[in-house]
């Protein structure tokens, strides 16, 4: 889960990476009393989770409590790069800024470890840093077990060659900032720009952090920060329901078990739309392994309830869970719907093979369900699905 | 032959008393797994009827393994408790831990990831968040169904469960030497290489089909170990070209972060290593299938 930089500042504050003050709201006029308690100046930031925000205009400066209004009246409902912002963080102004840098903490992901980054070319886009100055960005591997103490980040500071008045400064700041990315069960932690101000300060002002949703057992105040406004209403509904579902924006709706499944189902739906006038994937829905028929009934529920469906395609390999077992959740998920008043009308296709597949399949063919077509491949149930979709168009 | 897992193995369940450990026990010995015990530290001393056969409960791995000879321990422990079982499992030496479990926190698996190596890695972790391993025939350690294919030479080693399944039920006229689920986590303990490098070794494996899926770069690097070290065919699958950037797609690890992670930047790094790569998963068996005249 991304967070937003109001909600990382946060973060860092709690375990001492220095921060400005800073208060987030989503009106206009309560930007005048977060300005008043800042001394009657300051930043008026967009909070959205994608950069190039201060390039669209918003960030703005506001010399006083008015402007300030004004400022926030002009960024609330601006659009940047598709996200509409609907919150901004009324920020302390920065002490005049005589350097900026940048240092993180993400998974190395091909090295099983965690890694530092640094650089003292900071406040732009990283990845362009890495890319045309890579001698510029300091990567040291961080042993999950020994972490970063003060030395471990004075060996990150000097490989990044950050100049000796900042040196400490910046190590300090960086211990606290592995505190937060431990704690936090984080998988990315970001300060850019991290900056020296004029008065010698080490000052984080932006930030990205990424949290580890695996880890929400043992972070029971993590789920206040998700951002529920911004949730695709359907994406919302299964996630109360436990349901691994993603919004896509083609037409066949998708219901499988087993994420590499769901996933490789999706392509071959959408290989075969190349021939049935494009239509696409609409979801990503994986009813897991045990899949019971109150699971396939939520499955469908959700799956029907979106509009852009026009047709189903559920694609089941009975492993452990024998597919007559699924080819009766089925027909109890589909009774169990129009029970709840609920008109199903979008034809269904269903590929069943492996564990007990034959005796699924006859189960579908004696409740002979006018909706329910049975294709038995799954190039050939998706070409099924795809042909439907388009001719419902 | 086979690779990590044979008809010799010893194995015990870590978990074995919960309702998914008990549940896949009865399954594995169904397979004709030899397990020779389970661990929990409420329960040592007991025993464990599954239709006849008695399983013994011991108290530690380190005791499962000094009473019985164990070599190989499944995991079936819930994710808060996860780390704590993996290193047990490492301190106790045991040299091979099939890790099942879904959900373990990325700062977890990191950190028994370096224990192992600290510790030298005398263990093999395979997993977390897999399927685990069958040697048809021989033995099975995991949740992988014993039913759907028979003993016969193409190796298998792939992110995903089901597709696994998929892609044995494909080919299962054939047969398989063994099949590795390495699991969909972003940090896992045996890779596509390692399990590459296995097959290439045995002896009773003609074809590798691997299986890769959006997130990291383990198939690129899968591809250049192929280019150098493997000269045994290699069929290759990569899902998930329909996924939107930033998005997780059911597996922890399977995200397209920004232009890296890609299926189709999987599927020419395997394809320039001379991997031949299929559309679907019944095209990857066809390619299969053509390269053994079968």
């Amino acid at each position: 889960m991304d967070l937003f930089e109001y909600q990382a500042r946060d973060l860092f504050a709690k375990h001492g990476v220095p921060v400005l003050a800073g208060e987030v709201i989503d009106t206009p006029e309560a930007a005048r009393e977060a300005t008043e308690k800042l001394g009657g100046k300051s930043v008026v930031k967009a909070q959205v989770k994608v950069g190039g925000r201060g390039k669209a205009g918003g960030v703005k400066l506001a010399a006083d409590a008015d402007e300030a209004v004004a400022r926030a009246t002009d960024i609330l409902g601006m659009d940047i790069k598709g996200h509409t912002v609907h919150k901004v963080m009324i920020a302390e102004l920065s002490p005049e800024i005589e350097a900026e840098y940048y240092v993180s903490y993400l998974l190395d992901r091909t090295n099983r470890t965690f890694l530092a980054m640094a650089s003292v070319q900071g406040g732009m886009d990283i990845e362009e840093v890495a890319e045309k100055t890579p001698e510029a960005l300091a990567k040291v591997p961080v042993d999950s077990n020994s972490g970063v103490d003060i030395a471990k980040a004075r060996e990150i500071v000097a490989q990044a060659k950050f100049p000796a008045d900042v040196a400490e400064g910046v190590a300090e700041a960086l211990v606290t900032l592995w505190e937060t990315f431990v704690a936090e069960d984080a998988l990315l932690v970001e300060v850019n720009p991290l900056v020296k101000t004029k008065d010698g300060r080490i000052l984080a002002l932006d930030g990205k952090v990424s949290l580890d949703e695996n880890a929400d057992f043992r972070q029971p105040e993590h789920e206040a920060l998700e951002d529920k406004d911004a949730a695709n209403p359907l994406e919302a509904a299964a996630k109360a329901k436990n349901l691994n579902y993603v919004k896509l924006d083609g037409e066949v709706g998708i219901i499988g078990n087993g994420a590499g499944l769901v996933m490789s189902t999706l392509d071959v739906v959408a290989y075969a739309g190349e021939n049935h006038g494009n239509v696409k994937p609409a979801n990503f829905l994986d009813i897991g392994g045990g899949a019971s028929a109150e699971v396939m009934a939520n499955g469908l529920e959700i799956i029907l309830g979106d509009p852009d469906v026009k047709s189903v395609f559920v694609n089941v390999f009975g492993g452990i869970t024998a597919c007559d077992e699924v080819a009766n959740g089925i027909v109890q998920a589909l009774a169990l719907l129009e029970s709840k008043g609920e008109k199903v009308e979008k034809p269904l296709v269903v590929r069943l093979d492996g564990n007990n597949a034959e005796l699924g399949r006859k189960i579908l063919s004696d409740a002979n369900h006018p909706l329910v077509q049975r294709v038995d491949t799954m190039d050939g149930a998706a070409d099924k699905a795809a042909e439907l979709a388009a001719a419902a168009k | 032959m086979a690779i990590f897992l044979t008809k010799d193995s010893k194995v015990i369940v870590q978990g074995m008393t919960g309702a998914t450990g008990m549940k896949h026990t009865k399954l594995m010995l169904g397979d004709g797994t030899n397990i020779v015990g389970g661990v929990n530290p409420r329960k040592a001393g007991t025993s464990v009827d599954f239709d006849g056969t008695e399983v013994p409960v011991f108290g530690s791995v380190k005791e499962a393994m000094e009473k019985t000879g164990a070599n190989v321990s499944v995991l079936f422990v819930p994710p808060a408790f996860s780390k704590a079982a993996v290193v047990e499992a490492i301190d106790a030496e045991i040299p091979l831990a099939v890790v099942i479990t879904e959900g373990i926190a990325v700062h977890d698996s990191a950190a028994f990831w370096a224990y192992a190596n600290e510790k030298g890695n005398k263990t093999r972790i395979i997993g977390p968040n897999c399927p685990g391993l069958i040697t048809p025939g021989q033995s099975n350690a995991g949740i992988i169904p014993g039913d759907i294919t028979k003993p016969g030479r193409i190796g298998l080693v792939s992110k995903s469960g089901t597709l696994t399944y998929q892609m044995m039920y494909e080919l299962r006229d054939i047969g398989f030497s063994s099949a590795v689920g390495i699991g969909g986590d972003p940090v896992i303990g045996t890779t596509h290489i390692d399990a590459l490098a296995a097959f290439e070794a045995d002896p009773d494996t003609d074809l590798i089909v691997m299986i890769g899926e959006i997130g990291g770069d383990a198939e690129e690097r899968a591809a250049d170990f192929i280019k150098a070290n493997v000269t045994k065919p290699v069929v290759g699958y990569v899902a998930g070209f329909t996924a939107p950037e930033g998005k997780t797609m059911g597996h922890a690890g399977a995200i397209v972060s920004g232009s890296s992670g890609t299926a189709q930047a999987k599927k020419e790094a395997l394809e320039a290593a001379g991997v031949k790569v299929g559309k679907t998963p019944t095209e990857t068996a066809k390619l299969a299938r053509e390269i053994l005249g079968a």
